[in-house]
């Protein structure tokens, strides 16, 4: 079962750690990667929500910013493939472990279609 | 769940330190006693979140025990009643149904917009406006501003003291702003950030003590940002910032030797940063709304969307500096403009265009800096050195002053 794993955060937090701080929390979160690199597939980090431009569907309106003025921002996701919720919910732990503060939300993956293509800096 | 580093917890203070001081500001309408009561918070903070585990609104929190510890001390201090009740302030359970309450998104919009208005308030000089968005918003320690300032603590904490002073006789009003007031202070706050990068920028040798400032003002856009999502100049500002910031670690060579653009190792420019801030300038122009941090964000943006110098579209940067010309002349970016009419039309032409010019920027480095390079393509070796001569002896750093020499060591003789 592919299982996804949202990585929620408040942006002012993530956003005022220093450079430093950012790259070790980051090489502490490619631990807990490599440790289950068999089952991790692609892995995301979004833009802040600040870069974000919501459709709301409906109205066919265009607004700046994530639609929903949550605390908590989606900062981004794993994709596990893992047997069961419990081994998912122990990749998150983990996670958390490397990283603590905010929340995970393991939700099960309906479709799934990669295509290898790269971000801000992962094109290269 | 797992007790918090306390790295982490140190990182949520910094984050919580804008929202809890706009607030404790606005209640106590007192820099100094917002100041010491969002400090014992944190020690507070300090002390109980390792045990307790962190409270779902750590701003909530810190505003409160904050708040309380304040008018402990103000109470204690009139001798009006004795000890404080720890136990009463420190209830997490109690405190957050009533933050949570009491302060919603638009309220903590005026505050911080007021917090940081106060910091840039026009009675200001600039670097006094500089210095006291470090300490108050940033929450800086006096001593890493006072090295960035090249001054000691003791003038530095001489010159924030005068700066609140001056703020209090202002009197910034509390009451909550009109749209009009509104739109002048994010301007006010935009230029203040704006100046708080340059501060940095001109300096960002990553070795020095300034560079950081960079870092700060990017932190307080996108502060801003947050608050006003949707406004095309606070988008423009970050992502100007975001893409000149994104040269840093290519900008200085040895010894913190400035490196120029053509020079520079494109590789090492920050490709995160850059694509970051042409989302944002791509979402910017959408409004159709155009201002100066849009336009200055779009120049930078021609420069970090060429992959190498020859790329560069020298064109489009002269037509955008046109349009900046043309919101309000300023030699300043005429003398930015006649870089790129070098590129197009060569030398002769660019000085042409700076020439009427120095009047207005005797005083600046920059301008007998660039008028001694296209002195120094077209021939006029003595002219060209006499620029440079004056270039040195107006250079604001070390390393801008060994730049202007190597020019000056190519002319040779002497």
């Amino acid at each position: 079962m592919l299982y996804s794993t949202l990585c929620y955060h408040d942006e002012a937090v993530t956003t005022a750690w220093s450079a430093e701080h950012d790259a070790a929390v980051i090489a502490d979160l490619r631990k807990v990667q490599d440790r289950w690199a068999a089952k991790v597939g692609p892995v995301v980090r979004l833009m802040p929500t600040s870069a974000a431009t919501t459709l709301r569907k409906t109205e066919n309106l265009v607004i700046d910013g994530p639609f929903a003025e949550t605390k908590e921002q989606l900062l981004g996701f794993y994709v596990v493939d893992v047997a069961t919720l419990d081994e998912a919910l122990a990749f998150a732990r983990d996670l958390a472990a490397a990283n603590p503060g905010g929340a995970y939300e393991v939700r099960p993956v309906m479709l799934y279609q990669p295509d290898g293509r790269g971000g801000a800096d992962g094109g290269a | 769940m797992a007790a918090p580093e306390p790295d982490w917890i140190e990182a949520r203070l910094v984050a919580a330190r804008p929202r809890a001081m706009a607030a404790l500001l606005r209640y106590f309408r007192d820099l100094d006693l917002a100041e010491e009561a969002f400090q014992e918070a944190s020690l507070r903070a300090l002390r109980s979140w390792p045990k307790n585990g962190p409270p779902r609104d750590a701003e909530g929190w810190l505003i409160l025990v904050g708040r309380n510890a304040a008018l402990d001390r103000v109470r204690k201090d009139a001798r009006l009643s004795g000890l404080p009740d720890d136990a009463a302030i420190s209830d997490r359970e109690d405190v957050e149904p009533e933050m949570a309450e009491r302060l919603d998104a638009a309220d903590y919009r005026d505050d911080i917009l007021r917090l940081l208005f106060i910091c840039c308030h026009p009675d200001l000089p600039a670097t006094q406006q500089v210095a006291l968005a470090l300490r108050i918003v940033s929450g800086l320690p006096l001593a890493r501003i006072a090295r960035a300032f090249l001054v000691g603590e003791r003038a530095m904490e001489q010159r924030l003291t005068r700066a609140k002073a001056r703020i209090r006789s202002a009197e910034v009003p509390f009451e909550t702003p009109g749209p009009a007031e509104r739109a002048e202070r994010l301007g006010a706050v935009a230029a203040m950030i704006y100046l708080i990068f340059n501060e940095g920028y001109t300096d960002a040798d990553p070795a020095s003590e300034r560079a950081e400032l960079c870092d700060e003002a990017i932190r307080l856009a996108r502060l801003t940002l947050r608050m006003f999502p949707a406004e095309p100049e606070v988008m423009g500002l970050l992502a100007l910032m975001l893409l000149q910031h994104s040269r840093q670690k290519a900008r200085f060579g040895e010894g913190g030797l400035p490196i120029l653009l053509d020079d520079q190792d494109r590789g090492l420019w920050n490709g995160a940063m850059i694509a970051e801030a042409l989302a944002l300038l791509d979402k910017a122009m959408r409004h159709l709304a155009p201002g100066p941090y849009q336009i200055q964000a779009a120049i930078a943006a021609l420069h970090a969307r060429a992959r190498h110098p020859e790329a560069t579209d020298w064109a489009g940067i002269n037509a955008l500096y046109r349009a900046l010309e043309r919101r309000g002349a300023s030699p300043v970016v005429t003398l930015n403009r006649a870089v790129a009419v070098s590129k197009l039309e060569g030398p002769e032409a660019a000085l042409a265009l700076i020439e009427p010019l120095a009047g207005a920027l005797d005083g600046y480095f920059y301008f007998h800096g660039v008028r001694g390079a296209l002195l120094e393509r077209l021939g006029r070796r003595e002219e060209a050195r006499t620029a440079f001569g004056r270039a040195i002896a107006l250079a604001g750093t070390a390393a801008e002053a060994a730049h202007i020499r190597q020019h000056l060591d190519r002319l040779g003789g002497g």
